[in-house]
């Protein structure tokens, strides 16, 4: 059973999380991140994302975000009460303050970015892509169908790591090994590339005929809503910055 | 641009004619014609067995028929190649293509996709396209969801998918480019049969390329054989051509039936044990494949001068067995020993030896030798191991000379690895290892894609090997290597 958010266009969903972080980008305050985030939070249970699919995917997130706020706290530029210092490092009122609004942008920011995408197809990526954006249609199938080698790619990285250690050359360190496990890999990697364009070329791709699709690729009600829905948490969380005070332009 | 019509709606294939007047190719950096002065014709719905030694430019035909060699760029081309009076490179979508490798040819995530693939770069109408799609993989027999991954699929099941994908275009001409050579005995009698059945419904034009002649001799009613430097050999009825030129193509490295190769008796004595297993299972974290896999493994002994053929289905672990055997995989659970002059000082698992210390110990031949190439010339890729094992340079040298003579490999002392032929680079893989000399050898389908010459070569070098005392472990589907080779078959 698919949940009806999964088949909301992608190209869609990539527009919401632009627009939404394009709102967040424009002002370093916690109004506005924390506003963005409560309105984020309420939304994400009706999206048919499992808990832990959501904890599991989002977790870089919640490990990047407390360690900008800290790098933040202890180099950003003081301002207010100085609470602590040792050589470059000075715990301010300002530092503290820019801490947790930075830490509250990156969660704000990226956790629609991830979410968004955790139900996103490649295959309907690339489909938007192409027909409501209007890429170039090589561009995207080539990139779409390059996309796919990468799980190869993992299985040979594996199998150069055991033909080194076959070979005698294993007992070097595992770091000082990889460049020239990257080149081979590069090697193969080309090689399969090629092999795959005849495949492609073989099946009339790049041919001089008008493509069609397969599929169509709906940019509908659903779609612009969450185009809409993206704009609007944006939206709110600027007037809710600006009503306070806090609006801070990050320009200028 | 030429103005090349789509297939009109449910239009019935219409067999194509083909016309070679002294065509030939050179590509780019060469001096010489990879194919030169081919002359002739095949009517429509005739059905074509393309031979010839490896090299001899079958492939490059091939691909010149599906118009994808390339413009000026690529190279030269001489004469006229026509698809129904149209030239080859001007015809798409009258052509259909299905090549070797089963993972190179996957070109979207999901079999629907896939298959429909084709028929958009025609310009196929969309309500068209998916009761083409439909009807295609009926016709291949692949009976799996629209949706369903394409990376989850078989070896056999990828070559039909392929051929899925070439058959949704309608093309008039298929061209089969060893579409079952890396694929063990079940796939390649999938892929045949499901060739056969699309032969049946469309009539279309076939040209196959193919060293194992007795997959297709019942389908053909037709045989082009390509001398070594690229000229018609012959051309006639299967019969004929096999019955008269049967010798000269089994030279050729041909695979023909009642033709086999001579391979010399072996006159080792089993020795001592060497390696065993005890309550093994064998398996592959999750980070390994896609997805990971546990096989629990009979007790298996090898002995010092004797030869171990293992087999076994696709996914029944036979690699990963081979792997853990080498001392590249740990067990998952249970032990692989080594013991006496295999030992020789060193720990007991071979999973715990140094990289250095398996060199004279074991050597793996993996299926793909590219994983296994780390040089730019083949001297420099035999003087790894030895370099490795810190022997003198004139010992290195003596024993790299001696490999590149015996394997017949000499001429290509300062090619790079990667651009050697086939056969070549199975030679070299095997060539490495012996460079150190180990005292077992596992090797994962070794014969895999080899022309019966390499094959019969291969299996004398292994013979003499085993006379030496070496024990040899090797993973296979080859029914003529188990039959002709091994003591030991352990099916899995």
């Amino acid at each position: 059973m698919t949940h009806p958010f999964s088949r909301i266009n992608p190209v869609a969903k990539l527009g919401a999380a632009l627009l939404l972080a394009a709102c967040l980008v424009l002002t370093v305050d916690w109004v506005s991140a924390g506003t963005a985030l409560l309105l984020e939070l309420a939304a994400f249970p009706f999206l048919g994302i499992r808990a832990r699919r959501f904890w599991l995917r989002t977790l870089p997130v919640w490990v990047a975000a407390p360690l900008t706020g800290i790098t933040i706290l202890l180099y950003g530029r003081p301002s207010g009460t100085i609470y602590w210092e040792w050589f470059a490092v000075r715990i301010s009122d300002g530092s503290l303050e820019l801490a947790l609004a930075t830490m509250l942008r990156v969660v704000a920011i990226g956790l629609p970015a991830v979410v968004l995408f955790i139900t996103v197809d490649a295959t309907d990526l690339a489909d938007g892509l192409a027909q409501v954006w209007r890429l170039p249609s090589r561009f995207v199938l080539g990139a779409l169908a390059a996309f796919r080698l990468v799980g190869l790619f993992a299985n040979d990285w594996r199998y150069l790591e055991l033909a080194r250690r076959a070979r005698g050359v294993g007992d070097a360190g595992r770091i000082r090994r990889i460049p020239g496990q990257v080149f081979a890999l590069l090697v193969l990697a080309i090689r399969r590339g090629s092999k795959l364009a005849v495949a492609m070329e073989a099946r009339g791709f790049g041919g001089p005929i008008p493509r069609t699709w397969a599929r169509e690729s709906r940019f509908e009600m659903g779609e612009w809503a969450t185009l809409i829905a993206g704009l609007m948490v944006g939206m709110i969380a600027i007037a809710a910055a600006v009503g306070t005070g806090h609006w801070n332009f990050i320009v200028g | 641009m030429t103005n090349v019509p789509g297939p009109s709606s449910g239009s019935p294939v219409r067999p194509a004619r083909v016309r070679a007047a002294g065509w030939g190719w050179r590509h780019a950096p060469r001096t010489r014609w990879a194919l030169r002065g081919l002359d002739f014709e095949i009517d429509p719905g005739e059905r074509v067995l393309l031979l010839g030694a490896s090299g001899s430019g079958k492939s490059t035909v091939l691909q010149a028929l599906a118009g994808v060699l390339g413009g000026s760029e690529e190279g030269e081309s001489a004469g006229e190649l026509l698809i129904d009076q149209r030239p080859a490179s001007d015809s798409q979508g009258r052509v259909g293509l299905v090549l070797q490798d089963p993972d190179s040819q996957v070109i979207l995530e999901r079999v629907g996709d896939d298959v429909a693939f084709g028929c958009e770069n025609l310009g196929v109408p969309r309500e068209e396209i998916w009761p083409r799609v439909r009807h295609a993989l009926a016709e291949v027999g692949l009976d799996v969801a629209l949706d369903r991954s394409t990376a989850q699929l078989s070896g056999g099941q990828k070559q039909r998918l392929a051929l899925a994908g070439v058959l949704a275009m309608r093309p008039g001409l298929l061209l089969l480019d060893e579409p079952t050579a890396n694929l063990d005995p079940a796939g390649v009698a999938e892929v045949r049969d499901a060739v056969a059945r699309v032969l049946e419904s469309t009539g279309a034009t076939l040209v196959v390329v193919e060293h194992r002649v007795d997959v297709w001799l019942p389908l053909v009613d037709r045989v082009i054989v390509l001398s070594p430097d690229g000229a018609l050999l012959a051309d006639g009825a299967p019969e004929d051509v096999l019955q008269s030129r049967g010798e000269e193509l089994a030279e050729l490295g041909v695979w023909v039936p009642g033709h086999p190769h001579a391979v010399a008796p072996r006159v080792s004595a089993p020795g001592t044990r060497v390696l065993g297993t005890r309550d093994l299972t064998v398996g592959r974290s999750v980070a390994f494949a896609a997805n990971g896999f546990e096989r629990r493994m009979p007790d298996l002994g090898f002995l010092e001068g004797t030869s171990t053929a293992i087999t076994g289905p696709n996914g029944s672990g036979k690699s990963t067995l081979g792997l853990t055997l080498a001392g590249l995989l740990p067990p998952i659970a249970g032990t692989a020993s080594a013991r006496g002059t295999l030992r020789d000082g060193a720990s007991e698992h071979p999973i715990d030896w140094r990289s250095r210390e398996l060199l004279t110990r074991i050597g793996t031949v993996f299926q793909e030798p590219e994983h296994q190439f780390l040089r730019s010339t083949v001297r420099e890729e035999l003087a790894v191991g030895p370099r490795a094992l810190k022997l003198s340079s004139a010992e290195i040298a003596a024993r790299i000379d001696e490999l590149l003579q015996r394997l017949r490999l000499d001429a290509l002392a300062d090619a790079n690895p990667f651009t050697l032929s086939g056969g070549e680079k199975r030679r070299l893989s095997v060539a490495t290892i012996l460079a150190t000399r180990p005292r077992v050898l596992v090797l994962d389908e070794p014969t895999f894609g080899q022309d019966s010459r390499t094959w019969a070569e291969l299996l004398g070098l292994l013979g003499e090997l085993v006379d030496e005392g070496k024990a040899i472990i090797a993973m296979t589907h080859d029914r003529r290597f188990v039959d002709t080779f091994a003591d030991r078959e352990v099916r899995l």
